[in-house]
């Protein structure tokens, strides 16, 4: 009787060690899972794609590929830093066209050395405004940029004088169409965004303040942070890489069109931002998943490309793998218990 | 084992209506319950106690399908082994709980809140005059003096309570689960919902009620079961229930380590300097008249009063947490601006909300960010660059300090019991090196371990000179960790029991102040 309850105990005993054991297994694989996030999914649309193709795992179309993410990886960086801290900028697009047009336009003129500060400047003052507006009269985000985005279209064809400017000797054209090691440099600069902005999010106390601003707004403005300051940043940091976008998207191009370009880029960026499994509503998220999501849109539009298919289907087919995917994601993390 | 000894006798013949057996639950890295059990019959009310963190929530999601229990247990409802994957199979058996945070719609009806999920139809419309008849007769039923087209955010938390039991009735309910449901109720409130759970035990419901306040429990039970660290512990009958069981069930000790800081720990403590002088500090007169008073070092002063009187408002105009339009605020001695929390964590006080969950922490993020999120500033190197270990070294001498109950400090605070959240919250502040700390409610919804352990480091930071602003609705609590306790009511300091006032500390004396009401 009495050795039976012993057993009995060390069975209950080895049963519970095991079941701990069971589930801190599982909180790993949770974990792993929530930091590769997309990744499996990029991996396994390459990997149709070379099925599909053939020709699409070659070291230049690959080069090809990131060249094209490129822009939008710079433009969805921002936005992470915004949607970060549950906010939102639609006006990502506009900025990037002003900016364009300033840098080429000040390249025809005297002080040609000054254009890429100059579209910068521009960029970072558009950010400013949203900020501005966003922090001090706490306008929404939402409608804020929305009104930017139309204003700033404006701007942008009015600083080009609703033309297309081009300067074929434009001076920094190297960024948009030459090589470093094999590598574009557009992808080094827009790695080396991704990478600047992974440190100040996950390795400075502003990165802390931007997550705990948007998790808990509350909390964080009773915690002594000065939350109208993490804002400026965010809307500042958006506004300036959507201008460093814009002198990428020139330097490709030689030219910018103030009417055109950028159109539909803000769209593009979101997507990418909510791919990579970040919060709509603030406090959740990573550069390293944006970085992912901005790649899978570039593969799409790669892939379904070298296998012809129309454009009308291409947007189709991305608009539907853009929602699988985060419904994929969303169901997949469901199992991770939270009270 | 001492759980048999103590197991009530069972009921006769009568089946329970509710009977829960051998359930466990895992989750990653913690066994939140194992091997529990529970019963509950029609026409009576069966308590169910334990610190927080002991699993009455979690058994409480298990029985409305928000968790799934390890293999192996079972629920029974009228002797009949049911399988509750889901909310709404609970549902269907008769189950309904009310929740502490209610979950109601707020911009829609009463009416349309009790049918929500279930509208009746009349040729694909929403008949909405069935709706309304059948629900006057519950709201009727219920004493309810408001009626069915009311829009719910119109009504008081009391009152919303209200609405979810009439929807538990209206769903033809055999059970009905309450979790800490007085926790936001006046005494009076309280009166009401007592005689109405009476009401409906007698019209035959088995009430499943969970509480941390042992007067009530003892006041309102049948029966009381009492689990602790997510085991089951065993079952009191009505004329068993003490408070001394209870405890000794609850927290595996005695009573009378529990309110030791009493007289002897406040003689070790010695009034120092004024540290916080406060003078003329009002809101314009909306929540707050202007208000005066001095706190020392060294001492632990109470602020009661009824709730609204304006206690939570004069302690953040103080801490600069909202708009203060007149009044100085001096600092050991000087003068200091403060406009913004940050120029009041600045001048040396920090605050603790009431109101951890929306107010207080992050619960996305792990125990360690928390804990060190008003210091990462002062913390950092060059450039803003965070000092990583600095912050876990932080992160683990809080959770030895204060004993928090984790696992990993790279844990989500937002998976933790409730007295653990707050002892992670408490840390923060204390790690900000406070020389002034206003604690508000600083043991709302905490169990009694992790209150008794509050109480020690209150005593502590007095004993080291840190001037303490205690705010709590708890008189017994206040009148036995304070030294001198200031009475609000109306947005006006009445007075001052305690210290030199030469008013004796009595629950009269105060509760004359926080009233207007000579006694």
């Amino acid at each position: 009787m009495c050795s039976m309850k012993t057993m009995d105990a060390d069975n209950r005993v080895a049963q519970e060690t095991a079941a701990a054991a069971a589930a801190a297994r599982k909180q790993q694989i949770n974990t792993i899972i929530q930091v590769v996030g997309m990744l499996p999914v990029l991996i396994l649309i390459c990997i149709g794609f070379e099925f599909a193709t053939g020709k699409f795992l070659t070291g230049r179309n690959i080069s090809i590929v990131m060249q094209q993410a490129s822009i939008n990886i710079v433009l969805a960086t921002g936005l992470t830093f915004v949607i970060l801290t549950g906010g939102i900028d639609l006006a990502v697009g506009s900025i990037l066209a002003v900016s364009a047009v300033t840098a080429v336009s000040m390249t025809l003129g005297p002080a040609s050395s000054l254009a890429i500060p100059a579209a910068l400047l521009v960029g970072l003052t558009m950010g400013a405004i949203n900020g501005s507006l966003i922090a001090f009269f706490r306008l929404p985000a939402f409608i804020v940029t929305l009104g930017a985005m139309t204003a700033v279209r404006g701007l942008s064809r009015l600083a080009a004088d609703d033309t297309t400017v081009f300067n074929a000797a434009l001076p920094f054209a190297w960024i948009g169409n030459s090589h470093v090691f094999g590598v574009p440099w557009m992808v080094v600069i827009a790695l080396a965004v991704v990478a600047v902005s992974w440190f100040v999010l996950r390795r400075t106390v502003l990165g802390v303040w931007i997550y705990g601003v948007g998790g808990n707004p509350d909390a964080a403005r009773l915690s002594g942070i000065k939350v109208w300051a993490v804002l400026m940043f965010v809307y500042c940091m958006s506004g300036l890489l959507a201008g460093f976008a814009g002198v990428m998207s020139a330097a490709r191009t030689l030219s910018a069109n103030g009417a055109q370009l950028g159109m539909g880029y803000e769209l593009d960026a979101i997507a990418a931002v909510i791919l990579g499994g970040t919060s709509f509503v603030g406090g959740i998220g990573s550069i390293f998943g944006t970085l992912v999501g901005a790649l899978i849109i570039a593969v799409l539009s790669n892939g379904l490309i070298l296998m012809n298919v129309s454009e009308v289907w291409q947007l189709i087919i991305k608009g539907l793998v853009i929602v699988g995917a985060v419904a994929l994601d969303r169901y997949r993390n469901k199992g991770s218990a939270r009270t | 084992m001492t759980a048999t000894a103590l197991d009530a006798p069972t009921q006769g013949t009568r089946p329970p209506t509710l009977e829960m057996r051998g359930i466990s639950k895992t989750f990653p890295g913690t066994k939140a319950l194992s091997n529990v059990q529970l019963k509950a019959w029609g026409g009576e009310i069966q308590s169910l106690m334990g610190e927080n963190g002991a699993g009455k929530s979690t058994l409480m999601k298990v029985l409305s399908g928000a968790y799934h229990a390890d293999a192996g247990g079972q629920i029974l409802i009228d002797g009949q082994v049911v399988d509750i994957t889901n909310p709404h199979v609970a549902r269907e058996h008769g189950i309904s709980i009310i929740y502490q945070e209610l979950s109601l719609l707020p911009n829609l009806s009463v009416a349309e809140n009790i049918y929500f999920g279930r509208e009746p139809s009349k040729g694909g419309m929403i008949d909405r005059r069935t709706m309304k008849e059948s629900c006057r007769g519950v709201l009727q039923r219920l004493g309810a003096t408001f009626g069915p087209e009311t829009i719910v955010a119109t009504l008081s938390i009391a009152e919303r309570q209200l609405v979810e039991i009439a929807r538990a009735l209206h769903a033809q309910s055999k059970i009905l689960v309450m979790d800490e449901p007085t926790t936001t109720l006046s005494s009076r409130e309280t009166d009401r919902l007592f005689a109405l759970m009476r009401q409906l035990r007698d019209e035959g419901l088995a009430i499943i009620y969970i509480s941390h306040r042992m007067a009530e429990v003892y006041e309102l039970s049948d029966r009381v079961s009492v689990l602790r660290d997510g085991t089951y512990v065993g079952t009191l009958d009505k004329d068993d229930i003490s408070a001394e069981k209870l405890v000794k069930m609850m927290v595996g000790r005695d009573l009378s380590t529990f309110y030791k800081h009493d007289h002897e720990a406040k003689a070790g403590r010695a009034r120092g300097q004024p540290m916080l002088a406060v003078e003329g500090v009002t809101d314009g007169g909306k929540r707050v008249h202007p208000s005066s008073f001095t706190l020392y070092a060294g001492e632990v002063l109470g602020l009661a009063g009824l709730v609204g009187s304006g206690r939570t408002e004069l302690a953040r105009l103080i801490y600069g947490a909202d708009h203060r339009t007149a009044g100085t605020i001096r600092i050991d001695g000087k003068e200091v601006t403060i406009r913004t929390p940050k120029d009041g964590l600045d001048a040396g006080i920090t605050y603790l909300t009431e109101d951890r969950k929306h107010q207080g922490l992050f619960l996305d993020m792990s125990v360690k960010d928390n804990v060190n999120f008003s210091v990462i500033g002062r913390d950092a190197r060059g450039g803003g660059v965070l000092n990583l270990r600095k912050a876990v070294e932080r992160a683990k001498s809080s959770i030895a300090d204060l004993k928090i109950r984790v696992a990993s400090a790279s844990i989500g605070v937002g998976t933790l019991s409730g007295g653990n959240q707050q002892k992670v919250l408490l840390a923060r502040w204390l790690e900000a090196k406070p020389k002034v700390m206003i604690l508000d409610e600083p043991t709302r919804g905490v169990d009694i371990g992790a209150k008794a352990e509050i109480y020690r480091i209150i005593d502590q930071l007095a004993q080291n000179g840190v001037a303490v602003l205690v705010i709590s609705s708890e008189l017994p609590e206040i009148m036995g960790i304070c030294d001198r306790i200031l009475v609000m009511r109306e947005g006006h300091i009445e007075g001052e029991v305690g210290g030199t006032s030469g008013v004796p500390v009595t629950q009269e004396a105060i509760m004359a102040l926080a009233t207007g009401v000579q006694l």
